[in-house]
């Protein structure tokens, strides 16, 4: 062998053994992946997933994005058919484009296998989590993350006697958490200027965020209060009247008001941490985010325990409606070992890890939790949780649901933060942007 | 003529251990065919990841393809794309948009990054260590800036707006440079050129350090007065430099992207959604291959008619 081949072989025979080390030791050791956003509640289900592993022996690895990139991320390895995620904790509008593309894989055989029974869950989440087409008896995920818009505020600041006394004499009712819109503009524009704690503070935080769907998914909590509806439920996809409807149009003015007189200044393209961060920084009086972060508030040091309370989204002319948000839990198609993905389903769904779930700060849209008599108790933020969930709405689930988005991302923030038309012209712009949407799917609007 | 001798025996030595038959192909190469050899890879990896792509970007752009559902069947659509995006309300917008961002910030950075340019060409004390720290902020990355200028920008903790209250006796809070429909596009154009205007003043210091001394002494001599050394001697010579440095500038200004995501997201509402802003929201959130790819086309085919202009009169001020 002369000196070349030497050398080559030299340089390579290493690498080949280590490669030949790594395949066997691979096909020893078994794992998961599972994909989710990068926040408390993920953290939470690392400490859960060491049961599994050690009822098993499945070692759990995990793939966190943070939510800025979480959509894109996550929707991409989906679409390159990426075996990456064995397990995927999708957000509730992908149910409609993974369902139809084939990305997740349908549960309804194993479930009736394993006899998990979706009427064990809360009939939102498994509605808004599971279900594609909705309303129908499809399933795609297991309702995983429970969640969605609630309030917080400073029960501290509300319980000052001058400030209660100030707001008696002006509003002639007690400072209370408003339980209508118009109350809380009210609460929200008393408290905008006052020095609290030596600093300014502002009334209230809510989403404006452009990107990617903050505004949408704060503006829908004054909309849906005050009438605005996606489509005829008689007519589906027929939008005239429900979407631009003069209740509608109020919602928004409403959400607009709120946002020019009592937002803190700066906060034109916030979402859920900026809001956390006006919150904890005492910026603001009342805050609206996720009930996922109400546990992490609840022990901040600095404006949880005794200084916060929580309150559910107000109610409107129309009722009472909040955004729903949360997450299934569900089995990538692509995966090479959907076996043990659905052994974790099955595992995930018993009741005492339902239960466990809640304990360690995950939110569990499982029945046996959320009715047990003690659960209003088990945490301050519960009762606001267990009554928000009994009226949720969701945005479109629909596979061009991201088109629908946008759409109402760019209007919305054209009005109530640019400043551009008024509310009239935003929805009916929408409306029309909606229906070219559904037209190239081939949906009839009219 | 030994070390020769010697050194000739050695080639032969190693070409006589060449394989016979290599040494038979080598010999019928080419001096030609031999440089074609070389820039072969660099000629292939070119058409791999610019012409080819271009070619398939142009062939999508005639069709409905999306690529999350790439197991559609793709139809041809003909002009459909590009007659949508041409009417396209919005489009137009985001195009107006661009090119206001374009302008602003191309004069702005030239305005500045010359001035710069005759300042530290004066040759002052410790003119080499102020260099370096102008250059500094051209070497930071995009994503950096944009998400501590977000910081510096907030109107109750960032400095910025300390800074401007003070010196104009308003409330720091009275205003946001973000949030403001009116100010967010001069924000977008005042953060580009903190970053770049180091890159104009580099190229003009460049362009200023090639003109030759004697130039100005046979002007001094003639009792030329300082502006119109400026004006007859520095600015003609520094002219091709200039261009050069408005061309390139103007080439990445028409593509960016990251500062304003971070910054802005192209709000407040559309103000600030620049052409890449729209196109990356088509192309990689709404997967309308086809259709982002059409606005790509438009775009590169502005940007390349653009730059060919533009060179044209840059060959004649050179020749000049």
């Amino acid at each position: 062998m002369n000196w070349h081949k030497k050398l080559l072989v030299a340089a390579f025979a290493p690498t080949l053994a280590l490669l030949a080390g790594t395949g066997s030791a691979q096909a020893e050791d078994k794992s998961l992946t599972l994909c989710w956003a990068a926040w408390d509640p993920a953290n939470a289900l690392v400490e859960l997933g060491k049961d599994f592993t050690k009822q098993t022996g499945i070692q759990m690895k995990y793939e966190f994005v943070p939510w800025t990139s979480y959509a894109d991320r996550f929707i991409n390895e989906l679409n390159s058919h990426s075996k990456l995620c064995d397990l995927i904790i999708g957000d509730s509008q992908w149910i409609g484009g993974s369902a139809e593309n084939g990305h997740y894989i349908k549960l309804n055989d194993f479930f009736d296998k394993e006899k998990i029974s979706m009427n064990d869950f809360m009939e939102a989440t498994v509605v808004g989590y599971s279900e594609w087409p909705k309303n129908t008896p499809n399933y795609w995920a297991l309702p995983a993350m429970a969640d969605a818009v609630g309030w917080t505020y400073r029960r501290d600041w509300f319980a000052k006697p001058e400030l209660r006394a100030e707001f008696k004499q002006k509003y002639g009712r007690e400072l209370e958490p408003p339980k209508t819109w118009d109350e809380l503009l009210e609460v929200a524009k008393f408290f905008t200027g006052k020095e609290i704690d030596g600093k300014k503070v502002y009334g209230s935080y809510i989403y404006t965020e452009r990107g990617s769907e903050g505004i949408t998914m704060g503006v829908t909590n004054a909309l849906y209060p005050y009438g605005f509806q996606y489509d005829d439920p008689k007519h589906p996809y027929h939008m005239d009247e429900f979407v631009n409807s003069p209740g509608a149009v109020k919602g928004l003015e409403v959400y607009k008001e709120l946002y020019k007189c009592c937002q803190p200044p700066g906060l034109t393209n916030a979402y859920m941490q900026e809001g956390l961060d006006a919150f904890k920084s005492g910026q603001v009086a009342m805050q609206m985010n996720w009930f996922a972060f109400f546990p992490g508030l609840y022990k901040d040091p600095n404006v949880g325990g005794d200084k916060i309370g929580f309150f559910i989204n107000p109610a409107g002319p129309a009722g009472q409606f909040s955004q729903l948000g949360g997450q299934g839990i569900s089995v990538v198609a692509y995966s090479d070992k959907k076996d043990d993905a659905l052994k974790y389903i099955k595992w995930f769904a018993q009741p005492a890890v339902q239960q466990k779930w809640w304990e360690l700060g995950g939110y569990s849209a499982a029945k046996s939790v959320v009715q047990a008599p003690g659960f209003p108790a088990s945490q301050p933020f519960a009762p606001a949780f267990l009554q928000t969930m009994g009226f949720v709405k969701d945005f479109w689930a629909e596979p061009l649901y991201v088109d629908l988005l946008l759409d109402m991302q760019k209007r919305v923030h054209d009005y109530v933060v640019a400043d551009q038309g008024t509310a009239q012209q935003a929805l009916d712009m929408l409306v029309k942007d909606w229906k070219k949407v559904f037209a190239d799917e081939g949906k009839n609007t009219e | 003529m030994a070390v020769q001798e010697q050194a000739v025996s050695h080639v032969d030595r190693i070409a006589a251990r060449t394989p016979r038959n290599l040494s038979r192909r080598a010999r019928g190469l080419s001096d030609r065919s031999v440089a074609w050899l070389f820039i072969a890879p660099t000629i292939t990896l070119l058409l791999a990841i610019n012409i080819f792509p271009l070619l398939w970007a142009i062939r999508l752009s005639f069709t409905n393809y999306k690529s999350n559902l790439a197991n559609l069947p793709i139809r041809f659509v003909g002009l459909a794309n590009y007659s949508d995006i041409l009417t396209d309300a919005d489009i137009w917008h985001g195009m107006q948009v661009t090119a206001r961002f374009v302008l602003s910030s191309i004069a702005l950075q030239v305005a500045l990054g010359f001035g710069l340019a005759l300042l530290i060409n004066r040759g002052f004390r410790s003119h080499g260590f102020w260099t370096t720290v102008i250059l500094l902020p051209m070497m930071l990355s995009p994503a950096v800036v944009g998400n501590f200028w977000t910081l510096l920008l907030q109107p109750q903790i960032g400095p910025f707006n300390y800074v401007i209250g003070f010196l104009l006796s308003v409330s720091p809070q009275s205003f946001s440079m973000i949030g403001d429909v009116t100010l967010a596009p001069w924000t977008i154009v005042l953060v580009d050129s903190w970053m770049w205007t180091p890159y104009v003043m580099l190229i003009c210091l460049a362009g200023l350090r090639s003109i030759p001394d004697y130039i100005y002494e046979a002007a001094e001599v003639d009792r030329a007065s300082q502006w119109r050394q400026f004006w007859s001697i520095t600015l003609p010579m520094v002219l091709p430099f200039l261009m050069l440095a408005v061309l390139f500038r103007a080439i990445e200004a028409f593509k960016m992207f990251d500062l304003v995501n971070l910054l802005t997201s192209g709000g407040p509402g559309s103000t600030t959604e620049l052409a890449s802003i729209t196109l990356k929201r088509e192309a990689f959130e709404k997967w309308r291959t086809g259709y982002s790819s059409a606005f790509a086309i438009i775009l590169f085919v502005t940007v390349f008619g653009a730059a060919n202009i533009y060179v044209k009169a840059l060959n004649r001020v050179k020749r000049r």
